[in-house]
């Protein structure tokens, strides 16, 4: 695919990675495609390289697949990306510290709690404050996070469901994660892209009601879980496409820096809940589910059982909420914590009343003090950390530079999406082609955190 | 240093130190990490400095190198690595510029020539068996003369559930740092990455190709020295900046 870069010669930005003026080509674009096999064979050219994507239904966003074929047999696999690089990582670095969670949530678009949380844990712990995170405020984000790894495996059911041409399936996975963004609505008034994990806390506290909607929605998904397993688990179309397919055993997976239910399904428990706890997941009880098969069944099942345990911990989650009772959500360091109280207003949401009335008419310190935090912004101490938390799709991890100003100096996403991806080659390869399709939906890569 | 015109004005050479007259190195162990200065306040250019706060001038200073004991196990895996290393014909102060320990977190900051035995060390010692990489990162600091290129390599241990972090320093004008595919074949990607936003060049990557921009896309995006970009916008009348030309904050 491309030359190799040796260490003399230097490589160019503008060079054509590959020489291909006498390669001919077959343009697949409509048309018989009898006809480009037989002028192919005239040829005598053996080689048929296979665009798939990055505007193909099945490769979940724009994921380009270049294959290799020799009939149905896919010789060789490479996946391209970056169709959709937004360059979120360069933006944070001219943002503030809490703009920055506004950008990171749009990186994996299923999974946004998810970099919100792993960029605060980062941000704290820049800052040294991550002993004095409100209790309610790390059971809110942990809740909100299993909600979220439910939501995320649902569409990672549903749309390989689909890939495989069970629109049913994706009906039903789509319709139950809807109990789950009526929750995010409710608690953060967006069903996507949240904002609502900043620096210190959360953004506000969960409204009244919220527990008993997530009990209510609990046995909802459950509910719809189960229709899921009848629908696939032992279906046998579905087993014949999935049982086998996409092998990767554990050395490969350890090779390629695979995490989550990839990984797991090769057996390994490593799940960084367990192994290296963050949001006080060990205080909760849930187990990590593991298999030995390493096929892309093993990790449909491994999914739905990763539910059920999400499950588990939301209920633990919900106990904790309601035991606790109303308290702070925010760090009570007010050289950090956002100075605001938000309300809803006849205009939607805002700044409570309250809080304008003080700053506008009682106390000029409030005033000043709101308005150095809101436009500069907290300063965070010069040096280095890397958070991760385990995200749906394996180990999230955030790489987070501050040189003592205002904003990041470098924020970096290690996704487990793009780690994952490299994986295509080796698992696709020397399989039948319809099975790449399989193969890709069992790694349930989400390209916007991918190309970021 | 021996040239007394060098020294500064009103010191004999005979007052100052061995250490201190020869002036601080690079990457020297001594010096405290500054990685650049900051100037001014706000970022206003061009009119009358009323305030006063065009002088300020502070540098930019990272955590600096720490002393043993390191503390948590930070201390055993650094005997362990300096023993590996050591078997292998190396050593632990050829390979290892300095351990910053910083937030309960651990840094090596390796010299670049041997960062793949260190790798190779970090992974195969059944002591240290750091068997998982969590990819590369760049990280650019145009301040830092002579080292303004960093690749920052993020390694676990299953086996052992620790965490360290390698930080490989480059010159801007010699940007090769040795590819570390060959033990974990997982920064293969993450290397691409970096090349493509840093334009770090791994010398033995099997195919160092852009990864995120396209082929022929002019220079390295996010490097210090590469603009944000951006288009002011209109909004209810006024208009706001771009971002990198609103008001700065140092």
């Amino acid at each position: 695919m491309a030359t190799s870069s040796g260490a003399t010669s230097k490589p160019t930005a503008t060079q054509s990675i590959v020489d291909d003026a006498d390669v001919p080509t077959f343009d697949a674009v409509g048309g018989d495609w009898s006809d480009i096999a037989e002028e192919a064979a005239r040829l005598g050219e053996e080689r048929i390289v296979v665009n798939m994507g990055p505007q193909h239904p099945s490769t979940h966003g724009v994921l380009r697949l270049m294959l290799e074929i020799d009939g149905e047999t896919v010789t060789e696999a490479r996946a391209g990306i970056g169709y959709l690089h937004t360059g979120i990582e360069k933006n944070m670095e001219y943002r503030n510290w809490t703009q920055g969670v506004t950008f990171c949530t749009r990186m994996d678009y299923l999974a946004p709690l998810f970099q919100e949380t792993a960029y605060c844990l980062a941000v704290e712990k820049l800052l040294g404050i991550t002993d004095q995170i409100p209790e309610r405020a790390t059971v809110i984000r942990v809740m909100m996070m299993e909600l979220n790894r439910i939501a995320s495996h649902l569409i990672a059911l549903g749309t390989g469901g689909n890939e495989l041409g069970a629109t049913t399936i994706m009906v039903n996975g789509f319709q139950a994660r809807e109990h789950i963004l009526k929750i995010f609505e409710m608690v953060t008034g967006l069903r996507m892209n949240h904002a609502y994990v900043r620096p210190g806390g959360v953004a506000q506290d969960i409204p009244p009601g919220t527990l008993e909607a997530v009990r209510e929605a609990d046995g909802q998904i459950r509910k719809a879980l189960r229709g899921l397993e009848d629908l696939m688990l032992a279906n046998p179309i579905f087993k014949g496409r999935l049982v086998g397919v996409g092998h990767l055993n554990l050395s490969a997976c350890m090779a390629l820096g695979m995490t989550g239910p990839v990984l797991r399904s090769a057996g390994l428990p490593y799940d960084v809940r367990k192994a290296n706890p963050y949001c006080g997941y060990e205080t909760y009880d849930f187990e990590v589910p593991t298999s030995t098969d390493a096929d892309a069944y093993s990790r449909v099942m491994l999914r739905f059982e990763e539910c059920y345990q999400s499950l588990r911990i939301v209920e633990q989650c919900v106990e904790r909420l309601h035991a606790m009772g109303q308290g702070p959500v925010m760090v009570a360091d007010k050289k950090i914590a956002w100075p605001a109280q938000l309300a809803i207003g006849s205009d939607g949401m805002g700044n409570s009343l309250d809080h304008i009335r003080e700053i506008m008419g009682s106390s000029m310190e409030a005033l000043i003090h709101h308005f150095k935090l809101v436009t500069e912004g907290f300063r965070v101490p010069p040096g280095q950390v890397f958070v991760s938390v385990e995200a749906p799709r394996g180990e999230l991890g955030v790489h987070l530079v501050s040189d003592g100003g205002n904003k990041p100096y470098r924020a970096h996403f290690r996704d487990p999406s793009f780690n994952n991806l490299q994986a295509v080659s080796m698992m696709c390869e020397g399989g039948m082609l319809a099975d790449v399709v399989v193969s890709v939906a069992s790694l349930d890569p989400v390209l916007g955190g991918v190309d970021r | 240093m021996t040239d007394p015109d060098a020294t500064p004005t009103g010191v004999t050479p005979t007052e100052l130190s061995p250490a201190e007259s020869t002036g601080p190195e690079q990457g020297d162990r001594t010096t405290i990490d500054v990685v650049g200065v900051r100037t001014g306040m706000f970022g206003a250019e061009g009119s009358g400095d009323t305030s006063g706060y065009n002088n300020l001038v502070s540098p930019i200073v990272m955590p600096g190198p720490s002393d043993r004991p390191y503390g948590s196990w930070f201390d055993e895996a650094a005997d362990v690595l300096a023993e590996v290393l050591e078997d292998a014909g190396s050593s632990w102060d050829a390979a290892i510029e300095k351990v910053v320990v910083y937030r309960g977190e651990l840094t090596l900051h390796v010299r670049r020539e041997h960062l793949v035995e260190v790798c190779q060390a970090l992974r195969d010692d059944q002591d240290l068996r750091f068997e998982l990489s969590l990819g590369v990162s760049g990280v650019h600091y145009p301040g830092e003369l002579g080292r303004e290129l960093h690749a920052v390599y993020h390694l676990v241990s299953v086996t052992h559930s620790h965490r360290l972090r390698l930080d490989v320093a480059a010159p801007d004008a010699d940007p090769h740092v040795p590819s570390t595919v060959s033990v974990y074949p997982t920064n293969d990607w993450h290397e691409r990455e970096t090349w493509d936003f840093f334009g770090i060049v791994f010398d033995g990557h099997p195919s160092l190709a852009r990864i995120e921009m396209p082929d022929d896309w002019p220079g390295h995006p996010q490097r210090k020295d590469y603009p944000l970009g951006g288009i002011p916008v209109e909004y209810k009348g006024a208009t706001v900046p771009p971002p990198d030309e609103r008001r700065l904050y140092h």
